[in-house]
């Protein structure tokens, strides 16, 4: 039972996944970090690079999307300078 | 006059803001961040360190804790508020100051004595200054660059709310030198540099930093 079961996953959990990135006008200097050692790296063809965090929620039962959005707007991002991406599971 | 300096897990320089309280002429309060209980301060102090371990963003953790929830609530009734380093993350992140604090944009930790001006002598913590002085107290910070969208920035400036500015060299790419600001009503400031560590000739460049706790015990006197 429970083939479609990502694997570790409870019975009856939820998996949340919240991604969060600078906005386009706040200046990324770790992005542009990792930047540099690609061109070093001889990988020409990246053109630029935004670092953020991606977060991974196991919530009880069906996902309260009205809560999560609070979750991910109030205090997995700073609204000041982050954007946030809520993915709530498909079905 | 009660000063309460607030102890985070993870404080570093709660033990030195509590002393240049003392050396200041005022009477420092150990408050923990766990409490909810402020002790009946008349102001209170937000020291520098590394709260939670800048999990998640510097400061955001602790923003949440018990007791930043009565300070909150105690400075929208006008109690005074200063955030030093990681306590000026704290006080963006809890909403009483605008703006957000980010990587330093040279991605180094910046440690050196820095000059400022100060650009608002009103605030209850810049009494004791005059506008346009030039003060030197150490800077120390990894994630210190002042951000904010023009607009508010436009705002903030319009409203005369920045109160401190990095001269002779931006220690951390911070939007128009910005180096502390203000609430509207200028009780709640906070800044990266450390008055903290300019209060003796013995250990500090000058003891500039001195002027920011003799203002606010005069301030609050004068309430």
């Amino acid at each position: 039972m429970g083939g479609e079961r990502a694997p570790g996953t409870l019975v009856g959990v939820s998996r949340v996944v919240v991604d969060v990135v600078l906005k386009p006008e706040i200046s990324d200097p770790q992005g542009q970090a990792v930047l540099g050692a690609l061109g070093r790296l001889g990988h020409d063809s990246v053109r630029s690079v935004r670092q953020g965090k991606h977060f991974v929620l196991e919530v009880d039962g069906t996902p309260d999307e009205a809560e999560l959005k609070q979750i991910a707007e109030t205090l997995l991002a700073n609204p000041v300078i982050e954007d946030v991406e809520l993915h709530l599971p498909k079905d | 006059m009660r000063i309460g300096v607030i102890t985070f897990p993870g404080s570093l320089d709660d033990v030195d803001a509590a002393r240049a309280v003392r050396l200041a002429g005022g009477e420092p309060v150990v408050l923990w961040h766990g409490d909810h209980d402020l002790k009946d301060v008349d102001a209170v102090v937000l020291p520098g360190g590394f709260s939670y371990g800048d999990y998640l963003r510097a400061g955001a953790i602790a923003a949440r804790s018990p007791l930043m929830q009565d300070v909150v609530a105690a400075a929208k009734q006008g109690l005074p508020v200063l955030g030093i380093c990681n306590g000026f993350q704290v006080l963006c992140e809890a909403g009483l100051l605008p703006g957000a604090l980010t990587r330093n944009s040279h991605l180094h930790f910046r440690n050196r004595d820095q000059v400022l001006v100060v650009e608002r002598a009103d605030t209850t913590w810049t009494v004791d200054f005059t506008e346009g002085q030039r003060i030197l107290i150490p800077v120390k910070n990894g994630e210190g660059r002042y951000v904010g969208s023009d607009a508010d920035l436009d705002r903030l400036e319009g409203e005369g709310r920045v109160v401190f500015r990095y001269a002779d060299g931006n220690p951390n790419g911070s939007s128009r030198d910005i180096a502390g600001v203000a609430s509207e009503n200028g009780r709640v400031v906070g800044l990266m540099p450390h008055p903290e560590h300019a209060i003796e000739d013995l250990t500090g460049p000058s003891t500039d930093g001195l002027g920011f706790f003799t203002s606010v015990l005069k301030a609050v006197v004068a309430a």
